[in-house]
């Protein structure tokens, strides 16, 4: 299918509404400041991000109805704290960054959330609660901590607990180490609600939420000898309902769906899915932008969401030969391939997500631009997140790359004057509802259906 | 007797200005200190503090302040939720008892799982002390609004409640229950169900026969066939005690049916837990159904295609061939169990080998000598000759089976080069286990043998170069002495463990020092001040340091075998010597011999160790658990070795 063939705007339109900058005063990127993930909680009332500098910041939807007309349904900080810190392996003589790789929330089962934020080697759990009340009165002191004279003190007083000003605690619950050699690049909790997997380059662990010192490794792909590797494992997620299904993507552009009912060690794959390479469309490039960067399950446990250099598909769990739908985010690029590989950006890993009726797909391309494809439409759409294009409440406009040769249109971007540096590779859909949230080096763009927010 | 200490303190801490407040109010305080360990302390004293403030101002203060402290760290929680259990007497009484039940609310709503167990656990410890009016009027609202928690923390704890209530209220109040946990038991979160299947054989015991084949059949059959692998699993273990109640002619048509089924899951961990639990299970249904369905299931596990449901199901083996109906037991073993065990013997997978291994021998006692020979022997021998040191280790282990059965003799010949090559083992950990079953060998092949095989191996031990090897080399030494008495240690052992004292390394010199005080007792006075102490006396002027504070040691270890006469004329002198040593460390040693203040505890405490291995990737790619009391040894070696350089 064509790009941005279509000049009527793409159902769902997502009319950006309304826009937040993260860390908005910032006129320079620090590095430790560009968003590492993003990820909503399983209501979508919270938003997560993690950033290199190991830090969390998670938003919270601001309730309906307030006095400001336009703040329903805005995402505001809730809380901030630093998960993970730089280390150093002394063993190895590797520096171990800070940078939150993925962040995944556990399905709430207390007034209190909790979320596993992982860096390269360590995976914890952190708790989200808000206090509102604080005890007061203590028996040998005063609030301000001044002894009392203890003569003056004739009786006991227990002290009684009063209303304060709301405050929200994160606290670290489990840390689960030492488990992963090479770098963790996925985390996915199980919908058992008591386990969770962890993956890095090579080996897939299970983990048991409540027990840290002992993991399962349940997929190893380490070859005897290191100088026969071919191949490594790029991304892993569990099925969102059926507890035994998980799936794990390589980057040979191939995805195993294994069953751990079957065996204690998945090392044998119950499904394969790969699409044959066409020979006439080889070239040096091939095998990198094959390399799968993730892969998510829909909704409805039934497709396989993937992404590679160029592409985006959709696999039918029930159809291991070839993708069920194949959408082409920047073909433009295909030409382009060598100097991206010059520069590096050939190995850029962007994600995907689903919409919340698994009708749209949505991922990210260069330029800071965004691309949704309808899956029933085939309507597809570029967008652009930016602070100049996106004024809160501004309706954003498709925009459309030109590729090299072809004619040029008003407003239209030529390939060569695409920015490569800024890049959207982490991008989240609300479970249910047509928001989004985009990762944008160091800036969270939350976009929100026009429609869905009049209907309010 | 609960109250006898603390009355007065109560009495004490009324009276205005009194001194005794100080401490109280001090526990109070620490309630909210920043410190968890001083709030810890403050909570494990929380009797203390509610007999000072006594039972009307517990009941109105401290157990609110205690409802909204949910906030604090786990432990604290812990604490709490187990110090209101027995809280009963310090609000009043069994009339006021219900008072205690909005704080052990709250904590079993939180989400670690061992607080909530333990609030749990001391909600059905105080539902004891409800009066039946108290248990429908307070108790029972309770558990309904628990089971009816918007989150799933509540609604799991509720699961463990119901049983404990039933029983002591009213019939309509029990049909409210019995809802409640059918509900519960369809939960959307598999947290519930889970917690719900754990359960159900609980709950089934407290109800009617009537509606255990009505209600609970459904239930356990329904969460057998649960989509989630780890709900199925529990279903099994509710299988148990379900079959037990029900009457012998309705298993086939209630139980029967979910239990092949659960035999045979699609989800491996089903059938391991199916295995795991298959004493338990053949023991609730009976002799009939075992000969008819338990053994051709049991004959799948043990062929099962994944290696941890075929090790649960080896180590049932014994077991299951034990509870088997004597009539037929032989019988069903020979034709049904014996074929499937051959198989496992070469098993692919190590730990499925090394679990038969550890229950095979058990077999020949119930299949006697004749069958033994013919047919197990030949397993026994192909075992002692695995490739994997854990199944050769697992068969020496239990030699004394086969020995009650057919005698040793048979087995010695092939027993010993596996002895050898275990004793030799590169691992040391395997060194270390077989050198733990030679006082078993010893007394199980007799004296004679063992002298002429074995002997050499044991000293041999005595100069490994892991220290863990030589301390457990030391006892092993100690306990053959016992075993064969003092007479055969001075012809045997006594004058090698004596040589040793002269050898260059002194390591090995020590060894000599650390055998002497694991021997003197067993050998007696005799030998100890004849032969050992004299060698003992002889090394105080031993140019290392650590040789000289090791005889200070050893004759302070010896000392009471020794006559006191031994004691005066030659033991003082030398320590008083060498409590003026250069050497600090062997100064101060002589100077603890002298007042005799340390006690050394006795080495069979410090050798016991154990090795777990944990399942994962790579065949050799193993965790390793030690005990405290090795990393010690191993610390110690370090800085033996460090002395060396």
């Amino acid at each position: 299918m064509g790009e941005d063939t279509n000049d009527d705007v793409p159902t769902p339109p997502p009319h950006q509404h309304p826009h937040r900058g993260f860390l908005p005063d910032h006129n320079y990127v620090t590095e430790a400041d560009i968003i590492s993930t993003v990820e909503f909680n399983h209501t979508g009332e919270l938003l997560a991000t993690g950033d290199k500098g190991g830090r969390v910041v998670i938003f919270q939807r601001e309730p309906e109805g307030k006095t400001e007309p336009f703040s329903q349904g805005e995402y505001n900080v809730y809380s901030t704290f630093q998960s993970h810190e730089p280390e150093f392996d002394y063993l190895k003589s590797l520096e171990i960054e800070e940078k939150i790789n993925k962040i995944r929330w556990l399905p709430q089962q207390n007034a209190a959330h909790f979320l596993l934020s992982t860096n390269d080697k360590t995976i914890k759990l952190w708790k989200v609660s808000e206090r509102d009340k604080r005890p007061e009165g203590y028996n040998l002191k005063d609030e301000e901590g001044r002894i009392k004279d203890i003569s003056t003190v004739t009786s006991l007083q227990v002290p009684v607990l009063m209303p304060m000003d709301l405050m929200v605690e994160v606290s670290p619950r489990r840390v689960f180490a030492n488990a992963h050699t090479y770098h963790v690049n996925s985390i996915s909790v199980n919908s058992d609600c008591e386990t969770y997997l962890s993956a890095d380059d090579l080996r897939i662990n299970l983990w048991h939420l409540g027990i840290t010192d002992r993991s399962f490794n349940i997929v190893d792909i380490k070859p005897a000898n290191m100088e026969d590797l071919t191949e490594v494992i790029t991304a892993a997620e569990f099925h969102p309902f059926h507890c035994n299904l998980f799936v794990y993507s390589s980057s040979k552009g191939t995805l195993r769906l294994c069953d751990m009912r079957e065996q204690a060690l998945c090392d044998k794959h119950s499904k394969l899915f790969e699409e044959p390479e066409d020979p006439s469309a080889r070239s040096f490039f091939s095998e990198i932008i094959s390399s799968v960067s993730d892969v998510k399950f829909s909704h409805s446990g039934r497709y396989l969401l993937t992404r590679d250099y160029l592409t985006a598909k959709v696999w039918d769990l029930n159809m291991e030969n070839k993708p069920l739908e194949t959408y082409q985010v920047h073909d433009y690029l295909r030409s382009k391939l060598c100097s991206l590989y010059e520069n590096d950006c050939i190995f850029d890993k962007f994600e995907c997500a689903w919409n919340g009726s698994d009708s749209v797909i949505m991922t990210g391309a260069y330029n800071n631009f965004f691309r949704m494809f309808d899956r029933n439409t085939k309507r597809d759409v570029t967008l652009e997140a930016s602070r100049e294009s996106s004024k809160p409440r501004a309706v954003l406009k498709p925009r459309r790359v030109c590729a090299a040769g072809s004619k040029r249109r008003k407003d239209d971007i030529s390939v060569d004057s695409l920015d490569f540096s800024k890049k959207i590779l982490h991008t989240a859909w609300h479970p249910a509802e047509n928001i989004i949230a985009i990762a944008a080096t160091n800036n969270l763009y939350i976009f929100q259906d026009k429609l869905n927010s009049e209907m309010h | 007797a609960r109250h006898s200490i603390t009355l007065s303190t109560s009495k004490m801490a009324g009276a205005d200005g009194d001194d005794s407040l100080y401490p109280i109010a001090v526990l109070i305080d620490e309630l909210r200190n920043e410190d968890v360990q001083l709030r810890l302390n403050s909570i494990k004293k929380l009797s203390t503090i509610a007999l000072a403030l006594g039972v009307e101002r517990t009941r109105t203060e401290l157990l609110p302040f205690l409802t909204d402290t949910i906030y604090d760290e786990d432990e604290v929680l812990l604490a709490l939720a187990e110090q209101l259990g027995n809280f009963t007497m310090l609000v009043g009484g069994p009339e006021y008892v219900h008072c205690l039940l909005p704080p052990l609310e709250s904590l079993a709503t939180v989400e670690e799982t061992v607080v909530r167990d333990k609030a749990v656990e001391s909600l059905r410890k105080i539902s004891q002390e409800h009066s039946p009016v108290d248990l429908e009027v307070h108790f029972e609202p309770l558990v309904k609004r628990l089971a009816s928690g918007d989150w799933f923390t509540s609604r799991t704890s509720a699961c463990g409640l119901f049983s404990v209530c039933y029983p002591r209220v009213s019939s309509t109040v029990k049909a409210e229950i019995r809802q409640h946990f059918r509900t519960l038991c369809s939960d959307d979160t598999p947290m519930v169900r889970r917690a719900a299947a754990s359960k159900l054989g609980e709950f089934a015991k407290v109800l009617e026969l009537d509606y255990v084949k009505s209600d609970i059949i459904s239930l356990f059959t329904a969460l057998a066939s649960d989509e989630q692998d780890s709900v199925r699993l529990l279903a099994v273990e509710a299988c148990v005690s379900i079959a037990t109640l029900l009457p012998q002619e309705d298993l086939e048509t209630l139980v029967m049916p979910t239990l092949r089924q659960a035999a045979e899951d699609k989800s491996w961990r089903v059938r391991y837990m199916v295995a795991d639990k298959f004493s338990e299970l053949q023991k609730a249904v009976g002799p009939e159904i075992t000969k008819n369905d338990l053994v051709p299931a049991f004959q799948n596990l043990l062929k099962d295609c994944e290696a941890e449901v075929r090790a649960a199901a080896a180590n049932k083996v014994k077991e299951f061939c034990e509870n088997l109906p004597e009539d037929s037991r032989e019988q069903i073993i020979m034709t049904h169990i014996l074929p499937c065990v051959k198989e496992l013997v070469s098993d692919t997978n190590q730990h499925v080998k090394s679990a038969l291994a550890s229950v095979i021998m058990g077999l020949s006692t119930i299949l006697g000598k004749d069958n033994t020979v013919e047919h197990l022997l030949p397993l026994f021998l192909a075992q002692l000759k695995d490739e994997c040191p854990e199944v050769r280790l697992n068969i020496i282990s239990n030699l004394d089976c086969v020995n009650e059965v057919i005698g040793i003799r048979q087995l010695s010949q092939s027993l010993l080069p596996a002895i050898v090559e275990l004793a030799e083992d590169a691992k040391w950990r395997v060194r270390l286990a077989i050198i733990e079953y030679m006082p078993l060998l010893a007394g199980q092949l007799g004296v004679e043998f063992f002298d002429e095989k074995l002997n050499t191996l044991c000293m041999a031990w005595l100069i490994d170069h892991v220290y863990a090897i030589r301390e457990a080399a030391t006892c092993n030494l100690m306990k053959l002495v016992e075993k064969f008495g003092a007479e055969w240690a001075q012809n045997t052992i006594v004058p090698k463990v004596l040589g040793m004292a002269n050898d260059p390394n002194y390591l090995h010199r020590m060894t000599t020092l650390f055998c002497i005080n694991a021997l003197s007792e067993a050998c007696g006075q005799d030998i100890t001040t004849k032969q050992m102490l004299p060698v003992v006396l002889k090394m105080s002027n031993d140019q290392v340091a650590n040789v000289r504070f090791n005889v200070a040691k050893s004759l302070q270890k010896i000392g009471p075998v020794l006559d006191s006469n031994a004691l005066q004329s030659e033991v003082k002198p030398v320590l008083e010597k060498l409590a003026t040593d250069t050497d600090m460390d062997v100064k101060y040693f002589a100077q603890e011999a002298i007042s005799g203040k340390l006690v050394f505890p006795p080495p069979a405490a410090e050798t016991s160790l154990y090795v777990r291995f944990y399942r994962s990737g790579k065949p050799d790619d193993h965790a390793v658990f030690l005990s405290s009391s090795t990393v010690l040894s191993l610390i110690a070696f370090v800085v033996h070795a460090d002395v060396l350089l």
